[in-house]
């Protein structure tokens, strides 16, 4: 073998195995995760050495419990194993089963086996064996497979050098089938496949017949072939069943001769937990106690280093500002780029935070009893069990969120779970509806212990939900797509969550919002800090003009500045288009300014904040250069002579934030996710028009 | 007799079920005919149906659970 060989490794396994710890202790800090093209499922890549000689590139699939797929993410699985062109495409396969659950884990061996691929069993969690009165023999299962057998323990990472040692060995194992399907099925038909494609397996011309709509690599001649062979789907379906029969046939054969379980062991820990987790009372307790902790650690604690963030980059660009010699481009990367990172990392935090409870839940096992305590309740609502967590992922960030659906086997759950989670109170939205409610909420108790202000806050919260819940049935009886029910959830085990296993998870999924999310959010701030800083003739000429205006005015060389700021604000390409939706805003209480900062709001909701500072304080005369807050509470309206952020205005902007859909990212990833510009313009449109109707509602109201 | 009139705790050998209404990913995942299932628990509105069979702990829904006939044991 030449020095430094590459050799492509394919981990495949079972959700719950322990797939990704082998993958994390195989591949350590060395791994990143990029994206499919054409897709956003996340694909995890890491190098390991193998040997001296043998450096080895190990792709991360996405758990699956059969090559057969059922949702986008296990598509991939079978992507990569038949598509020959697709850069992931292995020298060989690895997979991960376990050893209480080896069964089931072998039927997904016995399906990759097939293809003829040199492939390789880990049984993971060898250790516990004992203690799960578990005990096989080896050497008899070796020759039963007819394949090499690793045993190891990951998280103890043992067994980890003798993986390796096989490994290099890789082109000598046996790649013969395991389960000759042909035979017990339908020799004629599997004869006539076996001589339309001679260049495949038999089992992978199977598969590409029965999935080819799953396979989008294949060249049209050949989908003409396939459909000739799919064309009795019937057939096709009954083959498929008899063909899973058949396999678990053989290894429960093969399990009778070599391994012995004694169920008794362990289960009791396991029943009694469970008992409690889904009790009808303590159960839902328990489930509300939960996201208590999340939610108050996303608010409380969060709000420590989000606040140095924030005030760490608001120096930066003040540093940046004067250090660096002046000009369009210092004002770029002063006003525009660093405010636009600013913008991304504030959210961290809360998202690592977030991310860091789901994943200890998911190690543990504890939310899959979450999906089965829900999932009665959630549809009622059109959605499903496991739409619950990417409801709580929404008040952190909806982008997230809807790459949390994609496992909602049923179409239609998926679509009502993804349509609806940017109702739910994102962490964008706080700074917003934070300092609104500093200006028109007086801060006094109500009954003694209730703050008012807080209870406004929560108020908002729950008509983020409320709205979710009602939209989903509206949607749920409006939509009209065949619910096909594919709900079945593996109940795993109870289990310790393994902390390099949560730290990982908690980096890998934070690096890919800010990497996806990121691009999107910076762009605009880009292209906001671009409208705001030229404009049309009267922009350009616009120091002349404010000359001329003052006259003989003695105004300090500052005063003249900012009115100078202040006159091209009004001319600059956002200022125009503030003053154009000005009349389709002011039945809501809002003048142009505001109108500017909500059309800023469609980078991210925050940025409506940011954007008011920057027109308060390039307007600000004189000495007056308080905080944001004192400013906005300041501004008064010109035509009435009240202030402008008075309680009408001030609840019906709150009513406009709470349901508009004013984030570029989520309708991207919608665009994404659902395949179609169809459903991101229904958002927008929908969302519109309710966030319209209720903040004129609202306006009118407190008038 | 379906998996869906199984008591908490009860047993049942599953019958030859009809392909139409059993997805494939359900017989992957274990659930096959000739194997035994048992009970464990029901979710609180009565749905899902928490089961046990071929070595399996899956969860699956009521109306699923319905379609399953079975051979009750015992």
């Amino acid at each position: 073998m030449e020095v430094n060989a590459v050799v492509k490794i394919a981990l495949v396994g079972n959700p719950n195995t322990g797939k990704t710890s082998l993958f994390n202790q195989l591949t350590g800090l060395k791994q990143k995760v990029g994206n499919y093209p054409g897709i956003t499922v996340d694909k995890k890549v890491g190098k390991c050495k193998i040997s001296e000689a043998l450096i080895a590139e190990i792709i991360d699939l996405p758990g699956t419990y059969s090559i057969n797929p059922t949702t986008l993410d296990e598509s991939i699985v079978l992507d990569t194993l038949l598509n020959k062109s697709n850069e992931s495409y292995p020298d060989l396969v690895i997979v991960v089963a376990e050893v209480e659950n080896l069964k089931r884990n072998l039927l997904l061996f016995s399906q990759i086996k097939d293809l003829e691929l040199p492939t390789l069993l880990v049984i993971n969690m060898a250790d516990q064996m004992a203690r799960k009165g578990i005990s096989f023999d080896l050497e008899k299962l070796k020759e039963e497979l007819n394949s090499e057998i690793i045993l190891v323990s990951a998280r103890k990472n043992s067994g980890i050098d003798e993986l390796k040692n096989e490994i290099r060995n890789f082109k000598k194992w046996n790649t013969k089938p395991m389960a000759s399907i042909s035979s017990k099925i339908d020799e004629e038909y599997f004869k006539v496949v076996k001589n339309t494609f001679p260049e495949f397996s038999l089992y992978k011309s199977w598969l590409l017949i029965t999935q080819q709509n799953n396979c989008n690599f294949l060249s049209p001649e050949f989908q003409q072939k396939l459909s000739v062979l799919n064309a009795d789907k019937e057939k096709i379906k009954k083959y498929q069943h008899k063909e899973t029969i058949f396999r678990y046939q053989i290894i429960n054969d093969i399990l009778h001769k070599t391994y012995v379980i004694n169920r008794n062991e362990a289960t009791e820990f396991r029943f009694k937990l469970d008992k409690i987790l889904t009790h009808k009372i303590f159960g839902y307790l328990i489930f509300a106690s939960v996201l208590l902790l999340i939610f108050q650690s996303i608010f409380e604690w969060a709000s420590i280093p989000m606040d140095l963030i924030d005030g760490f980059f608001a120096n930066f660009s003040e540093y940046a500002k004067a250090n660096l010699p002046e000009g369009i481009f210092t004002n770029l990367i002063a006003e525009g780029i660093i405010p636009g990172i600013g913008g991304i990392v504030i959210f961290i935090p809360q998202i690592a935070i977030l991310f860091l409870f789901i994943s200890v839940l998911e190690e543990t096992g504890y939310m899959s009893r979450v999906v089965f305590l829900m999932d009665k309740i959630m549809r009622k609502f059109g959605m499903s069990g496991k739409s619950v967590i990417p409801l709580i992922s929404g008040t952190a960030c909806a982008i997230p969120a809807i790459m949390a659906s994609r496992n909602i086997g049923s179409w239609k759950e998926r679509l009502i779970t993804i349509l609806v989670i940017p109702f739910t109170t994102c962490s964008a939205r706080l700074p917003v509806y934070a300092i609104l409610i500093a200006l028109i909420i007086p801060n006094k108790r109500i009954l003694g212990i209730f703050n008012l202000q807080g209870l406004t806050l929560m108020g908002l919260y729950l008509l983020g939900f409320t709205a979710a819940i009602l939209s989903a049935i509206l949607l749920h009886n409006v939509l009209k797509i065949e619910n096909k029910s594919l709900f079945v959830i593996e109940m795993p085990n109870y289990k310790l969550p393994s902390l390099k296993n949560v730290f990982y998870e908690v980096v890998e999924k934070t690096k890919a919002f800010i990497v996806g999310a990121g691009k999107i959010i910076l762009a605009l701030s880009i292209v906001l800090w671009f409208l705001a800083s030229n404009g049309g003739e009267s922009f350009k000429t616009a120091n002349d003009t404010v000359k001329q205006d003052i006259g003989n005015q003695n105004l300090t060389k500052v005063e003249l500045q900012k009115k100078t700021a202040s006159f091209k604000l009004e001319h600059s390409y956002i200022g125009v288009m503030g003053k154009m939706i000005e009349p389709v805003i002011k039945p809501l209480g809002y003048d142009w300014k505001i109108g500017i900062a909500l059309i800023s709001s469609f980078a991210a909701r925050e940025v409506f904040v940011g954007a008011l500072a920057t027109i308060y304080s390039v307007e600000s005369e004189g000495e007056d250069v308080g905080t944001i807050k004192e400013r906005m509470g300041a501004e008064v309206n010109s035509i009435t002579g009240q202030k402008r952020f008075n309680l009408p205005t001030g609840m019906s902007l709150l009513m406009f934030y709470a349901f508009a859909m004013q984030c570029i990212g989520t309708l991207a990833i919608v665009k994404r996710e659902t395949k179609s510009w169809k459903w991101p313009i229904l958002q927008l449109v929908g969302m519109g028009i309710l966030a319209y109707i209720s903040a004129l509602i609202t306006f009118n109201f407190f008038s | 007799m379906t998996i869906g009139n199984l008591k908490v705790g009860e047993c049942g050998i599953i019958e030859e079920f009809s392909l139409d209404i059993i997805p494939l990913s359900l017989l992957e995942m274990g659930c096959l005919p000739g194997k035994e299932v048992k009970l464990l628990q029901i979710a609180p509105l009565n749905d899902p149906y928490y089961i046990k069979v071929n070595g399996s702990h899956l969860a699956i829904r009521k109306e699923m659970a319905d379609q399953i006939t079975i051979t009750k044991l015992g």
